[in-house]
């Protein structure tokens, strides 16, 4: 076992731990930050797959922006008393472990019983410069249809939390 | 050793937790939080993916990438319904939300 391997247990510990206390916390304040928590460590994880790109833009994107969005949209909508802002339902509660447990289960046993022939280590020499040539090259249409989606996205959700002015 | 299947497994605990969180929170921002864990798991896969089954350039990550573009997208829509919704029925909780049910 040598250290990038107790690196990945530590990092996949405190996703995990992280991840839990986001969907059982009954303060919905904590689950947000612990959100922010899982996506560092999420963060971390893609430094250790050789994106070092992608894990910077999840630093940006996911720990900086969405989770700020996430944070003012409940100081928005936040009720006075905040500990019990996030209730579970009871049946739902059971029908989550349930589905949720006998999914992760059948897939992990699938996944470590199964024999992946073929698997590679690929150490790429300048992923970002791969990255952009892909980006520019033969995905541009993609990159272009993405970049209209978040104009619309951002004028769209501006016009549904502003609410249509019906009086003019 | 860690390998392939260990990231596999990773993304599968993460998505596993997702789901119960989008199956049993009643708050419409907290099944919003589960889906963004759901995505994270996701990506995961592909970063994996793009590092150990695909010789070549680093198709997965390039999916990431777009994955995470919706994602943005998806989550700044979803925040602008809840708090459009919220003010017409004063409540965040999903079972206040039954204006199309009769």
């Amino acid at each position: 076992m040598n250290i990038a391997d107790l690196v990945f247990i530590a990092i996949a510990g405190i996703i995990i731990l992280a991840s839990l206390g986001v969907v059982i916390s009954r303060n919905i304040i904590h689950s947000a930050l612990l959100l922010i928590v899982s996506f560092l460590g999420v963060a971390a994880i893609y430094f250790q797959l050789n994106a070092a790109f992608l894990g910077l833009v999840q630093i940006m994107i996911y720990a900086g922006a969405i989770s700020v969005l996430i944070i003012f949209a409940i100081m928005l909508v936040a009720d006075q008393d905040l500990s019990k802002s996030n209730p579970s339902d009871k049946k739902g509660a059971v029908i989550g472990v349930i589905v949720a447990g006998l999914f992760t289960f059948l897939v992990s046993i699938s996944i470590a019983s199964s024999k992946w022939p073929g698997l590679v280590n690929n150490i790429l020499e300048n992923p970002i410069e791969i990255l952009a040539e892909l980006l520019m090259g033969d995905f541009v249409v993609a990159f272009e249809v993405a970049a209209i989606l978040l104009l619309v996205a951002i004028v769209g959700a501006i016009m549904i939390a502003k609410g249509a002015d019906d009086k003019k | 050793m860690i390998s392939f299947q260990h990231y596999l497994i990773l993304s599968t605990i993460i998505f596993g937790i997702g789901l119960y969180g989008v199956l049993s929170r009643r708050n419409a921002i907290a099944v919003l939080m589960s889906i963004e864990l759901m995505l994270n798991a996701v990506n995961i896969n592909f970063i994996a993916i793009s590092k150990y089954v695909v010789s070549g350039p680093v198709i997965g990550q390039l999916f990431a990438i777009f994955v995470i573009v919706v994602a943005a997208a998806e989550v700044a829509v979803g925040l602008a319904l809840i708090v459009s919704i919220f003010r017409q029925k004063k409540s965040v909780n999903l079972n206040d939300f039954n204006l199309l049910k009769w």
